[in-house]
This record gives C-alpha cells, sequence and structure tokens, in this order.
C-alpha cells in the first residue's frame, strides 16, 4: 500500500464532550511517542461542564503536532481535522488548512444536529467543505455493528465511536495499536465487556482502513523518527510537571510541603495531583477561600513547612493582602498562578499572560517579590524547584507565573534522575545565642528562619514593621526607610544570583531580538528559526525571571537594533523592559484566548525589518 | 492527695516580654493578658511550644506581650494562619487571639471554617462590641441603636451572638467569660487548652475609651449575682446572690425561663441540671439576655470529636502505608514511560 512521507503533520480529535476525544487524543500521543516522533499537544475544552449534546460550545477537541524534527507548538492550523458531529465540523472546519483532510461521521448528520449546529443545508452536500478533502464515513452505523455481538445497547455501543476512529487514524497514520488496547484492559479491569468492546471497535476501525477502497487522492501517511536524546520518557502536562516539581524541590531542601489551595479554573488540577501525593509528605488543605489558602500556607511556613498557594488572576487578586505580609515577615512562600483571560472571571478555559503587572507591581507599598515564569509544560518541572529554592534561600514569597495552555498542554519529557539533583537542606536557626528574628545575612539579606518548637528562640512577627536590629516593632522614621531599601535590595540582589540571560535561538547581537516570556516560547522560537534560515539577523531571548530581571538583560538587549515583545497581552513585558532599560521594545499583543500562531510571529518579525530598511 | 511535681519552673512573669505594653490604661486586655501568663505557668506550657496568632485590632496585640512565639498577622485571617501552623506542627499549642471586628466581620469565613474543621486551637474573642483601634466605630456584635462615630443616629443592625454563632458552625467546645473575673477566665482558659479540637472562648472585654461600662448590666458588682449564671457540668442551673433562682424548661414551650425556688410551686427538683455535652441546652443558654434573662457565663458546650489533624494523621499514615518509602524517582516514572535508545 501506498503511504505518502511526511515531516509533520498537526492532527485534531473533535466531538461533542461526551464523545471521548480527550481519551483518543492523549492515547494517539502515546502511541505518537512510541513510534519515535516529537509532539506537541493541544486539549481545548469547552468552558461549560456538561454543555448540551451536540451544540457548539458543548465541542471538545484535542490537537496534536508530530514530527521527524523538533516540534514546539501544537501547531497553528491542521493538516486533519477527525470530526465526530456537525457543531465539531463548524467549529474545527477554521483550523484546517486548504486541501486537508477531514474526517467525518456521517452518522450524527442528522436534521437535529444539522439544526443544533446552526447549518441550514447540510455542508455535506452544499459544497461547504469544496476547498478540502472529505472522508465521509459513518463510523456511528460501523461502530454498532462491530460490536454488535457485546449485547450492550445502543448508547453504550456508541461510545466505543471514539476508539473506532482512533483505530481508523491509527492505520492512517501507521501507529501501533498495542498501547491502547493495554490501556484499555487496565482501565476496564473490572468491566472486561466494555473492554473488549472498545478493543473491537478500534480493531474495527483500523481493519476498515486496511480494506476499504478510499478515494484516490487519500493515502495513508508515514513520518520519520525524530532525532532525540536517549533516555527515559513519558508525556506531561504542565500541572503534572508543577506539581512533580513541587514535590522534588520540597523534597530537595527537605522540607514536607503543605499546599493549600481553593479550586478555581484551571489552577485546579495542580490540587488535584498533589492530593493523591501524601506518601511524598505533600499536605493538600482546600481552604475555604482564595484569602485563607494563602494564610494558611503562611502559617504553615512559619512553623517550618514549605507553604504553597495556586490559583488564577482572580484568586491572587484576593491573596494580595496577605503576600504583603509575607513580604513584611519575609518568611518563604510560594504562589503560583495559572493565568487566564481576563478581566474579571473572563474567558476563564482560555489563556492569557496578563497577569504580569499584578505579579510585579500588584500590591500596596513598595513590597518586592520574586517572578518566575515556566515556558512550556516540562519546562514547569525545573521552574518549580528554582522557585523553592529562592524562596527560602531569600526568605521571600515568590509567584511562579504559567497560564491554563501551559497546564492542560503536553509534551514529551526526559525524566530526569532525582539522585543527580543537589540535596540542600534547609537550615532553621536553633542558637539562641545573639539570635534576632530580623538579622540579615550578609551576603544574601535574608533573614534567619526560626519555627515555633526551637526553646530559646521565642520571638513575635508580624505586618508592623520591625527594627532593623532588634526586629521589634518600631515607628522610626529612618528605620523604615532602611528596612524598605533592605527589602528592595534582597530581591534585587538576586539578580546576580540566577543564572545570566541567555538567547534560545541566534546570536548575542543584531538587528532584532524578539523576547518573550511563558507560554509563547514554542512559536516564537519556531518563528525565528523559520525566518533565520531565510538569512534574517533575528535572535530570541526568553525570559524565565521577571523580576528581578538576569542582570546582564540591559546590556544584551542593547546589542539589537530593535527588540520586538509578543504577548498575550496589551503589552505588560515590553512596558517593564522599555521602563527598566529606556530601549524603545515594540509589542505584539494578542488577547483572544488563543495562543500565538507561528504565523503572526514571523509575520510581525518580516515587518519589523522591513519597515526598518 | 496527689503531691504533684511541677513540669517546669516557670512563672507567670516568665510569659511576660520586655515590650511596653500599649493598651489604653484601664482596658480590660489587661487583665486577660495577666490570666493568660497566669494560666501558662499554671499548666506548665512550654514557651517554645507555644504560638500566639492575632490579626489586627487592640487584641491582636497580644503576642507581643507573650514571651512565647507570635505571629500579628493580618485582618481577620488569624484562624487561617493558625490552621497552616497546625498543619505544619500539630504538637504546638496555639491559641488564636482575636476581637469582635476581627472574628466576627472581617474575618466571619474563617472563624465558621476553624470550628466546623475542629483544627485543634484554642480561639479566644475579646468581645468589647466596638471597634477600639479605628476608634470607636460600632461591630456586629454592638447592640442595635449604637451611636458611634459612623453610626451617629444609632446603629441599625442586629448584633451576632459570637457563642451562639460558634455552636451554629459546629463548635465542639463554646466557653464565655469575663476580663474581671480572673480566676474563672484562667479556668476557662485551661479548660479550653485541654479540649482536642477547636475551643472557642468568647471573653466580654471592657472597652473603657470606646463602649466602657457595655456589659455592667450582667458585671456590674450589685447586680452580677442575679444577671449571670455560671455554668457548671453535673450541676444545677442556679444562680442569685441568695442561690435561689434558676432555670428551667417553661412547661409547655421549648425554651428557658428563669424562676425562683419557693415562688409559685417551684422546687430545686424542678431546676435543670447543667450537661455541657449536650448542644440544644447550650444554644439556648447561649441566646440568654438581661433583663430577663441571666448572660450563661463558662463551659456552654464540650462534646470532643477528633480533630482535623487527627484525620490528616490518619490520611498520612495510610497514604505511607501504601506506598512506604516515598521513592521520587518512581513518582516520575508512574504510568505510561518510553525509553529511547541512541
Ligand atoms: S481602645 Fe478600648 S479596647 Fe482598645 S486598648 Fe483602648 S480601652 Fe482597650
Amino acid at each position: 500500500m501506498r503511504r505518502d512521507q511526511l515531516g509533520s503533520a498537526v492532527v485534531r480529535f473533535a466531538g461533542d464532550s461526551g464523545d471521548g476525544m480527550q481519551f483518543a487524543g492523549s492515547q494517539f500521543t502515546q502511541s505518537t511517542a512510541l513510534s519515535g516522533n516529537d509532539l506537541a499537544t493541544f486539549p481545548d475544552f469547552p468552558a461549560e461542564i456538561r454543555a448540551p449534546a451536540g451544540t457548539t460550545f458543548g465541542v471538545s477537541a484535542f490537537q496534536i503536532n508530530f514530527g521527524d524534527d523538533t516540534i514546539q507548538t501544537p501547531g497553528d492550523a491542521c493538516d486533519m481535522v477527525v470530526v465526530m458531529n456537525p457543531a465539531a465540523l463548524k467549529v474545527e472546519l477554521p483550523e484546517l488548512l486548504p486541501g486537508g483532510l477531514v474526517v467525518v461521521d456521517t452518522g450524527t448528520f442528522t436534521e437535529r444536529n444539522l439544526h443544533k449546529a446552526h447549518y441550514e443545508s447540510s455542508p455535506l452536500e452544499d459544497g461547504t467543505l469544496d476547498a478540502y478533502r472529505v472522508i465521509k464515513l459513518d463510523i456511528s452505523a460501523m461502530t454498532l455493528e462491530a460490536v454488535k455481538s457485546m449485547d450492550l445497547g445502543k448508547k453504550e455501543s456508541l461510545r466505543c465511536k471514539n476508539m473506532w476512529a482512533l483505530g481508523f487514524v491509527y492505520w492512517m497514520y501507521a501507529r501501533d495499536r498495542q498501547p491502547t488496547l493495554d490501556w484499555l484492559n487496565e482501565k476496564f479491569v473490572k468491566k472486561p465487556e466494555l473492554a473488549e468492546a472498545n478493543i473491537t471497535a478500534l480493531n474495527a476501525g483500523h481493519a476498515f482502513g486496511e480494506t476499504a477502497e478510499m478515494p484516490h487522492d487519500i493515502h495513508g501517511f508515514s513520518i520519520g523518527k525524530a532525532d532525540i536524546e536517549p533516555g527515559q520518557y513519558r508525556t506531561v502536562t504542565g500541572a503534572e510537571a508543577l506539581s512533580w516539581g513541587l514535590v522534588c524541590g520540597a523534597n530537595l531542601i527537605g522540607l514536607q510541603m503543605t499546599f493549600c489551595s481553593y479550586p478555581i479554573t484551571p489552577a485546579t488540577p495542580i490540587l488535584h495531583i498533589l492530593s493523591n501525593l501524601m506518601e511524598y509528605d505533600v499536605l493538600t488543605f482546600q481552604a475555604e477561600d482564595e484569602i485563607a489558602a494563602i494564610c494558611s500556607a503562611i502559617g504553615a511556613s512559619y512553623a517550618g513547612s514549605l507553604g504553597v498557594t495556586s490559583s488564577s488572576g482572580p484568586g491572587i487578586a484576593l491573596k494580595t493582602e496577605a503576600m504583603g505580609l509575607a513580604i513584611s515577615a519575609e518568611l518563604p512562600l510560594l504562589i503560583i498562578n495559572s493565568q487566564r483571560a481576563g478581566p474579571s472571571t473572563g474567558l476563564p478555559t482560555k489563556t492569557e499572560q496578563s497577569d504580569l503587572y499584578q505579579a510585579v507591581y500588584g500590591r500596596n507599598a513598595d513590597s518586592p517579590l520574586v517572578v518566575i515564569s515556566a515556558r512550556s509544560p516540562a519546562d514547569c518541572f525545573d521552574v518549580a524547584i528554582e522557585a523553592i529554592q529562592l524562596s527560602t534561600k531569600y526568605m521571600t514569597p515568590v509567584i511562579l507565573m504559567t497560564d491554563g495552555y501551559i497546564g492542560n498542554a503536553a509534551e514529551p519529557w526526559r525524566i530526569p534522575d532525582m539522585d543527580t539533583y543537589e540535596k540542600k537542606p534547609v537550615q532553621f536557626s536553633t542558637d539562641p545565642e545573639g539570635f534576632k528574628p530580623f538579622l540579615r545575612d550578609e551576603k544574601t539579606l535574608a533573614r534567619p528562619w526560626a519555627i515555633p518548637g526551637t526553646p530559646g528562640l521565642e520571638h513575635r512577627i508580624g505586618g508592623l514593621e520591625k527594627d532593623y536590629d532588634t526586629g521589634h516593632i518600631s515607628y522610626d522614621p529612618a528605620n523604615h526607610q532602611r528596612m524598605t531599601d533592605m527589602r528592595a535590595a534582597k530581591i534585587n540582589g538576586i539578580a546576580n544570583d540566577i543564572p545570566p540571560q541567555g538567547v534560545e535561538e541566534g546570536g548575542t547581537q543584531g538587528k532584532l531580538a524578539v523576547v518573550g516570556w511563558g507560554s509563547t516560547y514554542g512559536a516564537i522560537n519556531r518563528a525565528v528559526s523559520t525566518v533565520r534560515g531565510d538569512g534574517l539577523d533575528v535572535a530570541h531571548i526568553h525570559l524565565r525571571h521577571i523580576w528581578p530581571m538576569a542582570a546582564n538583560l540591559g546590556e544584551l538587549l542593547a546589542g539589537f537594533d530593535q527588540v520586538l515583545v509578543p504577548e498575550l497581552n496589551t503589552g505588560q513585558l515590553v512596558t517593564l523592559i522599555r521602563d527598566k532599560f529606556l530601549i524603545d521594545a515594540v509589542s505584539l499583543s494578542k488577547v483572544s484566548g488563543q495562543p500565538f500562531k507561528i504565523s503572526e510571529i514571523e509575520a510581525a518579525i518580516r515587518e519589523r525589518l522591513e519597515s526598518q530598511t | 492527695m496527689n503531691i504533684v511535681t511541677p513540669v517546669n519552673e516557670l512563672t507567670p512573669k516568665d510569659f511576660a516580654t520586655d515590650q511596653e505594653v500599649r493598651w489604653c490604661p484601664g482596658c480590660g486586655d489587661y487583665a486577660i493578658l495577666k490570666a493568660m501568663q497566669r494560666t501558662l505557668a499554671d499548666i506548665g506550657a512550654k514557651r517554645e511550644n507555644t504560638v500566639f496568632v492575632s490579626g489586627i485590632g487592640c487584641a491582636a496585640r497580644f503576642p507581643y506581650y507573650m514571651a512565647t512565639y507570635g505571629f500579628h498577622t493580618i485582618h481577620g485571617r488569624a484562624p487561617a494562619f493558625g490552621t497552616g501552623i497546625k498543619l505544619a506542627n500539630p504538637d504546638l499549642d496555639v491559641w488564636v487571639v482575636t476581637g469582635d471586628g476581627d472574628a466576627l466581620s472581617i474575618g466571619g469565613n474563617h472563624l465558621l471554617h476553624v470550628l466546623r474543621r475542629n483544627v485543634n486551637l484554642q480561639v479566644l474573642l475579646f468581645n468589647n462590641e466596638i471597634y477600639g483601634l479605628t476608634k470607636g466605630q460600632y461591630s456586629p456584635a454592638s447592640r442595635a441603636g449604637t451611636r458611634s462615630p459612623s453610626t451617629p443616629w444609632g446603629s441599625i443592625e442586629n448584633p451576632v451572638s459570637a457563642a451562639a454563632l460558634a455552636l451554629g458552625a459546629g463548635g465542639r467546645f463554646v466557653a464565655r467569660s469575663v476580663d474581671t473575673m480572673q480566676k474563672h477566665l484562667g479556668e476557662m482558659f485551661k479548660r479550653a487548652h485541654d479540649h482536642n479540637g477547636t475551643s472557642f472562648v468568647e471573653i466580654f472585654q471592657n472597652c473603657i475609651v470606646f463602649n466602657n461600662d457595655i456589659f455592667a448590666d450582667f458585671t456590674a458588682k450589685d447586680i452580677a449575682d442575679e444577671a449571670q449564671i455560671i455554668l457548671e457540668h453535673g450541676q444545677p442551673l442556679i444562680f442569685g446572690k441568695e442561690r435561689t433562682r434558676g432555670l428551667r424548661v417553661r412547661p409547655g414551650f421549648f425554651e428557658l425561663e428563669a424562676v425562683t425556688i419557693g415562688e409559685d410551686g417551684v422546687e430545686e427538683k424542678d431546676i435543670l441540671v447543667h450537661d455541657e455535652t449536650n448542644r440544644a441546652l447550650a444554644g439556648m443558654l447561649a441566646l440568654m439576655e438581661p433583663p430577663t434573662m441571666p448572660v450563661a457565663l463558662g463551659v456552654l458546650y464540650c462534646y470532643p470529636t477528633p480533630s482535623y489533624e487527627d484525620g490528616v494523621k490518619d490520611h498520612f499514615d495510610e497514604a505511607k502505608a501504601h506506598n512506604p518509602g516515598g521513592d521520587i524517582n518512581k513518582l516520575l516514572r508512574r504510568g505510561h514511560t518510553w525509553t529511547v535508545t541512541g
């Protein structure tokens, strides 16, 4: 049989919330990883928990980009979409490249479903799909046929549709079915009849591909193996990598973690994951509100645990006052912000990077803290470990910025060997000799961490200003000036402790630097390598450390004629950079709730360079 | 008689700090501080194991005057900080000090939840029915009609009953005392300390500057005996100078009434016996008010159940038994993995 060789492909599975598209997508991901491709995925959930069946707002989709070279993003546009009903077709068609493939379950294109998707006539007949290659399959009927001997009832039988479709897509891309067969057997270990039905459907979809007569212009595909560093791999979502990073980070400093949170989209998966890890000395606490969540985390830190709280923008806003206390009392604390589109409730399930001002500036008074950001799902792991180390070393709250996109997206991850990480257990103060609660370490300017339970170190702290020497309450004007300066100096000094800012792609000087932070990493990196391939003098610089910034950043940026800052907000990092370095950095802004497309960044780069010539 | 060897030699003075106390002269807080320093010495508390946590307000200065660990936090949130401290180290003895504005207004939510969860700490609510630190505005505990800088026409709000609220929130230990009743106050502190779970003690505290004598209707020397009843578990609910007044269930009604023994055919056997494990009785006692009823002081309710930390510990033990060792390399390799060879 003929298979067309591809470098990479973007496939999107879309159907009703109840159609099991996320399962199909994640199984396809596993199998694709096993066949040696690099990949990136993005699940796209509806905002409603149980939207009415067949509606456009109930469409749930899963996108995967995979190929024989480095894959950085889930892909700008799709080469193929699998749609399980008219609503999915309606929603997903704009994502498909002209000439792209649509696999349609025609069995769901009933009058009623067409009406629910607001189609006046059937798009399968009326020319809507003329620009695409269409594979019309009555997946519903073929699934029912395949499992009819199992005596399941129609509803249960139709639930196997996703596996039929997956089997067919496995055939198209020559994927191995075995991992999914194993997974089904494990998932339905207590209901073997369901395992059998799903397996039968999967095999039937695959067999259909092998035997059916396809239209003449449609073939299966094959994609070569990517050049991947040897090692043990798994796929991780940002929420998983972040949770595990917290566990490992706490383990490396020898502390129990007390994770205090209140449910909020899209931060909640972290709470769920950590709640299952008690055996790793993780204590999770679902507080009564966002304020109680941060306050209990601070209480835990005060008592010698690693206090962590996690939320999204609106919840972070509520925590603000307590952050001020942690800054004033100089206690370690980790605050995770899984950003979402706002203001207010905004678009809770859509992504944005619009809480940067909030993180850096969003508190009353002069209240500096550390802000650090993750660029990708796997990066969350390392960032969490670093955030914990900074927080405990400098006795300061650290805000860790991630977003809804990173949290839900998945990528392959080379699993680190934790035995190779350096263990640095926290040293609490124990010596009463000369102990003063706010006497600073000369180098880090951090105060000692003296925890209740330690004889001879009894002391009182709080949000009132403290005397520089004794740590007692002080209303002295000169002392307040000194303490304010010290708090700022402590945070600014961290700039000399973090690694110097590097360049991801390109040289340390040139015509244009594209400076990003957070989840725009993949799109920027791809765009920059493409234009560099065309000979353009462009570099990609990506910030992990938002506050303080790396000590060399100003000098680095000064080596470029122009600086372009793409952000999923109306221009926040760009303002920070302009303010701090007095350079004419230019913003590329997007706030549609969707990540940047590579092509959008590419176009902006070309436009900048052309405007200059 | 058992001779108990003192577990440590600390005196009340050893629990005082060198910080200048900044309450107004004559403030009821002084007496509460004194009772606490004495209680801690009496119970043989260890300074290093004791933590006072407070929010904002006059009462919230309390930790600065105790030579233990202390954390003066933000307005209304002390129960949440206290919860975090107990999560991190359940062995610490945590006292949350709060006021009526701090606990019942801005921090009402946290008071509700700490009681409901039954975290093993003591909440001491210094109730003076006014905002002191911000100079005299009415509080959620102020009686309707209270004139204050923010209610020149008199407050039109109904006050909350702290003890009834604590019971409603599921508190398992609810007690009351008065700043001037040194001995009784100390006893309440001891009882609260001994209780496993959240103990809630409301202390009627006189704010001499902004709400002087607001509790005089049941604390003034000449009327106190008639206007208050000291509860004792297993003892009849009797009060009055001559010990002739008592509480009984009004015949035919589900409510309490104050009666005089020997009048209208009331005999001593008609008087209710206090049962601090009876929640319904506690609820009725909490709501008694002068002039028709005496104010109930003492332990209104005490019915211990496992604390929140007990539950957390059980889960920890179970999880660790299930997966001993907690090897983090294993955690990272849970589920599906694959190996790429060079
Ligand atoms: S204002 Fe009232 S409560 Fe506050 S210290 Fe003065 S007397 Fe005491």
